[in-house]
């Protein structure tokens, strides 16, 4: 591909940002045109698996209120359908999907046509044959019953290799890049990519037992969340947000500190799973310790995200990108420092064993990182494919359901796993009384599940028709309704100084 | 090169540190933890019915960790003499600690509940015998077979009220839901001097 963006300005994006707008389109056209088979099936792949995880997921929250439902083999025994569902959306939707957000920012940032691309590709087929296999492989009774990494062996013989031959293409394709500055996006995104991997083998070295395992475990899960999940959902908000907004972000000082600290405190905090259990005092300590100061990184974050969107607030009733990806931002906010504070012990002996920890999780993975990937795929989408959403109507939709459904979701196991939380606290309280008491919540959690869930098929179906480029051509971005003149910069002329070229990156 | 490799170096030194302090480290010194008294290798049997264990994901509703008192009720409610410690884990190569308790914790079930009967009717329905449990049935684990045909070496499992098996017919345990009950037994803690 002889291509604009071998052209000399590229590599001194000061230059090139008002000079020569149609130049600067080009080469923008090219660098997206370049990651189009990857991203697409990445995020493909990933909404896929996230269909599959909604479906167990739903299966596993009625079995609460209906225990004696699909029990009579042992596939769909709830046992083995959380773990399922646990597995697909973590290593399939999220990893997946983020896989695919991450590839086309990699390239765009870094100014490069993406390299690797055959790797990238090949990676995605291994990948999906894993998730079969592990999948499958749970349901019928072959989990390994650790928890995050429930999958068969088998599985991860696919998926370790996927996940390397990413870190491959990203390698590749950063030696070729075109800026001077790396923008705090690819630190973040580049760094995922050499914890993730890193972690997944770690775990899976056959040199644990016994309580030790235990702190291995958690040290892993806790990890895959904040040094692989994270940094990606990061990278695109710290990507899209100024973008979309079209003002950089606030302060490039606080996003190196917010790096560097989320760098070194996060991966010691995982062992606050384990207070008041049988592991080494020194070892929880540590992670509450470290847990405490994540709120640095948080807090640095928030605030310089916040600074960045002061003030462009409403522009969030326009463009879906920028809905999404703020409510995951301040989700981000809201479950880290939420975080920090339950690893006290005065917090944890309350609520550790509740379903107070899923409306944590949740918060986590679905109200910060699925909601960014979201927002994210509605960014991406239309610049690879070159065709826009067919119908903001079931974008909002989509938008609604899912947002409703996670707040529904989390409260009611908040509330819910609180009352639990001090009820196993008052031995004169029976424990069939707890379950009972349970019950109501149990309900409104499948209702909750069951609108994300129809969220899902709604941006399901949406996904499909841009690939398929199928719905009447539109001129402009998608907006949920027709944004006032000069609000955003579309995205033909995406020329003005925009972030990724703002001079003293 | 330089500047990114420092960044990607930096990070990747970060996560290295703590994997060797939490992970590596203690797994090996994993030999110096010594079996709390009453803690054994597992039989032939247990291991199969921890594998059954596993298998069934028990551990996404049921802990085995005894909080020492102080930090919870969970003596209070009788869930066990003293705290966990690492002794009552060393013949367990995958670990079943859990974090959830939507049921109550196993780890000295066997002190709690030795009925074989109970453990048995529980497991094909435990509403059979807790009313208003949410804890799945697993009648898979059983065979429902005419009396005639049930052999003197089965074990058959009382069952009585609403989910009796019908007229004629009794429930019989398999192999599997006997070793899951053998495993279950194997959790059992007694008091240690210095705990
Ligand atoms: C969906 C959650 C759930 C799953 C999965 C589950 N249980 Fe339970 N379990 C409960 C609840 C709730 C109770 C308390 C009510 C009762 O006695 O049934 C309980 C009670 C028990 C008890 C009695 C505890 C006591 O203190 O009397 C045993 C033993 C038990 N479960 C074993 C198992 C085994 C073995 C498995 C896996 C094959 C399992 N449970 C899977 C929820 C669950
Ligand atoms: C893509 C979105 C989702 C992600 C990433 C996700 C992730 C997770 C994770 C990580 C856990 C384990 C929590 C823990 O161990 O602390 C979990 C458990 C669970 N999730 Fe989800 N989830 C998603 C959507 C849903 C939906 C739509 C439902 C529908 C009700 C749901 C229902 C459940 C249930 C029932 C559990 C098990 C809770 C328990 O064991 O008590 N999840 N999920």
């Amino acid at each position: 591909m002889a291509d604009s963006s071998s052209s000399g300005t590229v590599s001194m994006p000061e230059s090139s940002a008002s000079s020569d707008g149609t130049l600067e389109a080009n080469w923008r056209r090219t660098v997206d045109r370049s990651t189009k088979w990857p991203v697409i099936a990445f995020i493909a792949s990933g909404t896929f698996w996230l269909l599959v995880g909604s479906v167990l997921a739903i299966i596993a929250s009625l079995k609460f209120n209906m225990p004696d439902w699909l029990v009579q083999q042992g596939w769909l025994t709830f046992g083995r359908v959380r773990p399922a569902h646990l597995n697909t959306v973590i290593y399939g939707w999220i990893s997946m999907t983020g896989v695919g957000v991450a590839t086309w920012l990699w390239a765009r940032l870094l100014k490069t046509r993406l390299r690797g691309q055959g790797l990238l590709l090949t990676s995605v087929g291994l990948w999906n044959v894993g998730m079969v296999i592990g999948t499958i492989g749970i349901l019928a009774g072959y989990s390994r019953a650790i928890e995050w990494v429930e999958m068969p062996l088998l599985a991860f013989a696919f998926i370790v290799p996927a996940m390397a031959m990413v870190t491959a293409a990203f390698l590749l394709t950063l030696r070729e890049r075109r800026v001077h500055h790396l923008f705090i996006s690819v630190w973040y995104t580049g760094a995922a990519m050499l914890w993730g991997p890193f972690l997944v083998i770690a775990i899976l070295l056959p040199i644990y037992s016994g309580v030790p395992e235990s702190t291995a475990n958690w040290w892993y899960a806790h990890n895959i969340l904040g040094l692989w999940i994270t940094p990606i959902a990061l990278a695109a908000a710290y990507y899209l947000i100024p973008k979309v907004i079209g003002r950089p972000v606030y302060s490039y000082h606080l996003s190196y500190l917010g790096f560097w600290t989320l760098a070194l405190f996060y991966n010691w905090a995982g062992a606050h799973h384990l207070v008041g259990g049988p592991v080494p005092q020194w070892t929880t300590t540590v992670s509450i310790v470290f847990s405490m100061m994540m709120i640095i990184p948080v807090v640095v974050v928030a605030v310089n995200h916040h600074l960045t969107v002061v003030g462009h607030f409403k522009k969030v009733i326009y463009s879906p990108t920028l809905r999404f990806v703020v409510f995951g931002a301040m989700s981000y906010t809201a479950v880290s420092l939420q975080g920090s504070f339950q690893s006290l012990r005065a917090w944890q002996e309350i609520t550790h064993f509740t379903q107070y920890t899923i409306a944590h999780s949740h918060l986590g993975v679905y109200a910060f990182a699925t909601m960014i990937l979201f927002g994210a795929t509605y960014y991406i989408m239309p610049r690879v494919m070159e065709w826009e959403w067919e119908s903001p109507r079931l974008v909002s939709i989509h938008f609604w359901t899912t947002g409703l459904g996670i707040g529904i979701y989390i409260t009611a196991l908040f509330i819910g796993g609180v009352i639990q939380g001090l009820q196993l606290l008052d031995p004169d309280v029976a424990f069939l009384q707890i379950v009972e008491d349970l019950k109501p919540w149990f309900w409104v959690r499948s209702v909750g599940g069951t609108l994300m869930t129809i969220g899902h098929f709604v941006f399901a179906y949406l996904l499909y028709r841009i690939i398929m480029r199928q719905g009447a051509p539109q001129t402009g971005p998608t907006y949920f309704r027709p944004a006032p003149e000069d609000m955003f910069r579309s995205r033909n002329t995406e020329s003005a100084p925009a972030l990724d070229e703002q001079p003293g990156l | 090169m330089t500047r990114a490799f420092l960044i990607f170096m930096g990070a990747f030194a970060a996560i290295l540190m703590s994997f060797t302090a939490l992970a590596l480290v203690p797994s090996l010194q994993l030999a110096a933890i010594e079996p709390t008294p009453g803690t054994t290798n597992y039989t032939f049997e247990e291991r199969l019915g921890k594998q059954v264990y596993m298998r069934e994901g028990c551990i996404y509703c049921h802990t085995q960790q005894v909080r020492p008192n102080g930090f919870g009720s969970d003596m209070d409610r009788g869930w066990g003499p003293r705290g966990s410690l690492p002794g009552d884990y060393v013949y367990d190569d995958t670990h079943q600690l859990g974090t959830m308790r939507t049921g109550p914790d196993l780890h000295d079930i066997a002190s709690r509940q030795p009925s074989r009967d109970w453990q048995l009717a529980h497991l094909y329905q435990p509403r059979s015998v807790s009313p208003g449990s949410v804890m799945p049935a697993y009648p898979y684990l059983f065979e429902v077979k005419n009396e005639a045909e049930v052999r003197a070496s089965e074990v058959t499992v009382p069952i009585s009220g609403d989910y009796a098996p019908p007229e004629g017919q009794v429930v019989v345990a398999t192999d599997e839901a006997l070793a899951l009950y053998e495993y279950l037994m194997t959790l059992e803690m007694q008091e240690v001097d210095d705990s």
